[in-house]
C-alpha cells in the first residue's frame, strides 16, 4: 500500500503494522502527530495499548515496565522530552529490555526551538544517560525509512535485547512523502524466558533490575554489555554511498541532511567537481572502516550537520588523519540549502583546506 | 504403654516468602509487611499471576524476599512501571511496594497520576517518616519537630514545609477504589493490615480502580531507638498525625 503521509504518521502507522503492543508518550512539538495518529487508529485496529502519560519521565518508565514483560513497546518524543527520559533509558539498557524510542529532534539547547535539528547526536550516540551503555541508533533520511526502520528497530531490539533509537528530526517528522507500507503483522509475543509475566511453578522468579550492588557482579554485567555491543558492531553497520566510486571529495551527513547534500553533490558534478555523499544509517554502530576505505582515493571530506559539529568527531576518528575533514553546519533549527553546502565546499577547496 | 504424638503446625514460612536472610534492621516493619503480602499471595493462590514492582529505598531488594516475578523501578517511578506492566498484562495481579521518599517526594507525580487514571493495581506504601536507605534524612512525611540528619534541630515547618498526607490526597481522587492506612506494630494491627492487603489484591479483579494501602511503620536505626521504643514512639506520635483506618472504602453492595 502506497500512501502520502507525514513522517510522524508513518512512524505510527508502521508501529501498528509491525504489531506493537503498547505505546506510552507525552505530547511535544514536533512529534505530537505520533500520539494523535495512534489515538485515532491503533487500539481499534490491533488492540495496541496507547497511553498518554503525565510526563516523559512516566512514559519511559511505563516502557520499562511493559518491555519487561517481553511485549513490543515503544515511545517517541522530541529533544527536551528525550533528555527527561535519559535515566529511564540507562535503566532499560542495563536491564537489557528490547524497545523502540524515537527522537524527532528539535533545536536546542534548553527549550530551544520547535524547528528541526540534529544536535542530539552526542546524547544519543555517546551516552545521554549515566553509565557505559549503547543504544542501537538508526537515522532515517526519508519518510519511507521512517516506516521501514520501525520494523527493523523491533527486529534488532529483540535480537540483541537492547533499546533502539530512531534519531530523526522535525523536518522529516512533518514533511509528507510517498511511503509504501509493509503488510499488517499479527500481534504475537513469543514466550521469553526472562520476561516478568508471572512465575510458573517450574522456574525461578524473573527479576528485571539494573541494581547489582556487588562490584564484581556489576563489572560482569558491564563486560557482558560491552561484548554485546561488539557483536552489534560486527553485524549491524548500515550506510549508504552515493556517487562515491569516482569521488574526489566526500560529504558525510546523516538523516535528511544527506539528501540535501546529495543535491549539492549533483550540482557540484555539473560544475565538474566530483563529489560523493557517504550517509551513515546506523550511528551506533558507526561505519568507521567503511569511511576509512575511501581515504585512499579522495582529497578530503566535508561533514555537514544541523548542529555545531557532532558526528564530525566520529568521521575524524574514522579517517585517522589521512585526509582533511572540514565542517559546515547550521544550528537553531535552520536547514542548510544545497547551494550553501556547495559554496562551503568550494571555499574550503579554494582556501587549500580540502 | 504407647505415646500418641499429635503435631499441629502453628507457624510456617509462606511458600512465596524466600527462605533467606533479610537485610532489614532488627525490629523494622518491612519484614512483617513482606510476610503479609506473601501470606495473602499464598492464600489466594496467585503466585503465578502476580508481578511486583520494587522501589528505590530500603525495600529496593524486596525481590530477593518475595518469590514472584519482579521489576525493580527507578526512584519514584514504581507506579509508572506498574502501569506499564498492568496495561499489557491486564489479567495479572500487579502491585508496587514503595517507601515515603519514593512515593511521596520524588514520585509524587507518578503516584497522583497513576491513582487518578485508576490503574487497577495495588500500591503498598510504607511510611516511616524518614529516608532509611540513605541514612536518616528528612522525608516528606517526617513529623514537625522530628529530628533527622537533614533536619538536625527538628523539622521546622516554616522552612521545610509540612508532613505530606498523601494518602488523604489519593483518597480524594475518583480513580481510587480502596484507600486505607494501617500499621504492623501490634498483633491486632498486623491482622488488620493483612486484611487490607488482601482486599487490595482481590479488588484488582473488579477493575474499579487503584487500591492504596499505607502502612505506618518504624525505623529503629535512624530514629535511634530500640525496636520496642520505636513502636511506642510511632504509636504515640506518628499515629496522631497519620490516623489508622479506611479513608475510602468501596460500597461492597455496589461492587
Amino acid at each position: 500500500m502506497i500512501k502520502l503521509m507525514k513522517g510522524n504518521e508513518a512512524l505510527a502507522e508502521a508501529a501498528i503494522r509491525v504489531g506493537a503492543d503498547a505505546y506510552f508518550g507525552y505530547p511535544i512539538t514536533p512529534q505530537s502527530e505520533v500520539l494523535e495518529y495512534l489515538a485515532r487508529e491503533a487500539e481499534q485496529r490491533t488492540g495496541m495499548v496507547v497511553l498518554q502519560a503525565e510526563s516523559e519521565v512516566a512514559s519511559i518508565n511505563m516502557v520499562y515496565g511493559a518491555a519487561g514483560t517481553g511485549k513490543k513497546v515503544w515511545t517517541s518524543s522530541s529533544s527536551p522530552g528525550i533528555s527527561l527520559m535519559q535515566e529511564g533509558i540507562s535503566y532499560i539498557a542495563s536491564a537489557e529490555l528490547p524497545c523502540l524510542i524515537v527522537n524527532v529532534q528539535r533545536g536546542g539547547p534548553g527549550l530551544g526551538t520547535i524547528q528541526p535539528a540534529q544536535s542530539d547526536y552526542f546524547q544519543t550516540v555517546k551516552g545521554g544517560g549515566h553509565g557505559d551503555y549503547k543504544l542501537i541508533v538508526l537515522a532515517p533520511a526519508t519518510v519511507q525509512e521512517m516506516s521501514d526502520f520501525v520494523k527493523l528497530s523491533f527486529e534488532l531490539a529483540f535480537k540483541y535485547r537492547n533499546p533502539v533509537m530512531i534519531l530523526t528530526d522535525g523536518a522529516l517528522g512533518q514533511m509528507m512523502e510517498k511511503v509504501e507500507f509493509f503488510e499488517q503483522q499479527e500481534r504475537t509475543t513469543e514466550k521469553l524466558d526472562w520476561a516478568t509475566v508471572g512465575k510458573p511453578e517450574d522456574r525461578e522468579h524473573n527479576v528485571i533490575t539494573s541494581l547489582h550492588i556487588k562490584p564484581d557482579k556489576m563489572e560482569e554485567i558491564n563486560i557482558h554489555l560491552q561484548k554485546k555491543y561488539s557483536t552489534i558492531t560486527e553485524n549491524e553497520i548500515r550506510y549508504e554511498e552515493i556517487m562515491c566510486d569516482d569521488a574526489e571529495y566526500i560529504i558525510t551527513a546523516f538523516g535528511l541532511v544527506a539528501r540535501i547534500c546529495t543535491k549539492a553533490a549533483e550540482i557540484a558534478r555539473e560544475k565538474g567537481i566530483k563529489v560523493g555523499v557517504f550517509r551513515p544509517i546506523s550511528l551506533f554502530p558507526f561505519p568507521y572502516e567503511q569511511i576509512k576505505l575511501h581515504t585512499a582515493n579522495i582529497k578530503g571530506i566535508l561533514d555537514v550537520e544541523m548542529n555545531a559539529g557532532q558526528m564530525i568527531e566520529d568521521v575524524k576518528l574514522a579517517v585517522e588523519g589521512k585526509v582533511p575533514v572540514e565542517f559546515h553546519g547550521r544550528m537553531g533549527g535552520i536547514v542548510p540549502t544545497p547551494d550553501e553546502i556547495l559554496e562551503a565546499l568550494e571555499n574550503y577547496i579554494a582556501g587549500g583546506k580540502l | 504403654m504407647s505415646v500418641e504424638m499429635i503435631e499441629t503446625k502453628v507457624f510456617e514460612r509462606p511458600k512465596s516468602l524466600i527462605d533467606t536472610e533479610m537485610h532489614y534492621c532488627p525490629g523494622c516493619g518491612h519484614g512483617v509487611a513482606h510476610r503479609l503480602i506473601t501470606e495473602v499471595i499464598d492464600e489466594m493462590g496467585i503466585q503465578e499471576e502476580t508481578i511486583g514492582v520494587a522501589p528505590v529505598g530500603c525495600s529496593v531488594f524486596a525481590y530477593n524476599y518475595i518469590d514472584v516475578d519482579f521489576s525493580e523501578a527507578a526512584h519514584g517511578r514504581a507506579s509508572a512501571v506498574a502501569t506499564g506492566i498492568k496495561r499489557v498484562l491486564p489479567e495479572k495481579y500487579v502491585f508496587s511496594y514503595q517507601g515515603d521518599g519514593d512515593l511521596a517526594a520524588i514520585g509524587t507525580g507518578e503516584t497522583i497520576h497513576t491513582c487518578n487514571r485508576g490503574e487497577n493495581i495495588l500500591i503498598i506504601f510504607i511510611n516511616n517518616g524518614i529516608y532509611g536507605m540513605t541514612g536518616g534524612q528528612m522525608a516528606p512525611t517526617t513529623l514537625p519537630k522530628m529530628k533527622s540528619t537533614t533536619s538536625p534541630f527538628g523539622r521546622d515547618t516554616k522552612s521545610m514545609g509540612y508532613p505530606l498526607k498523601i494518602t488523604e490526597l489519593i483518597a480524594a481522587l475518583p480513580g481510587t477504589y480502596y484507600v486505607t492506612r494501617q500499621s504492623v506494630h501490634k498483633p491486632l494491627n498486623v491482622r488488620r493490615a493483612k486484611k487490607a492487603i488482601q482486599k487490595g489484591f482481590e479488588y484488582q479483579k473488579l477493575n474499579k480502580g487503584t487500591c492504596f494501602v499505607e502502612i505506618v511503620s518504624n525505623c529503629p536505626s535512624n530514629w535511634k531507638m530500640t525496636p520496642v521504643e520505636s513502636n511506642q514512639w510511632m504509636d504515640k506520635h506518628m499515629l496522631d498525625y497519620y490516623p489508622l483506618g479506611d479513608i475510602k472504602a468501596p460500597n461492597l453492595k455496589e461492587a
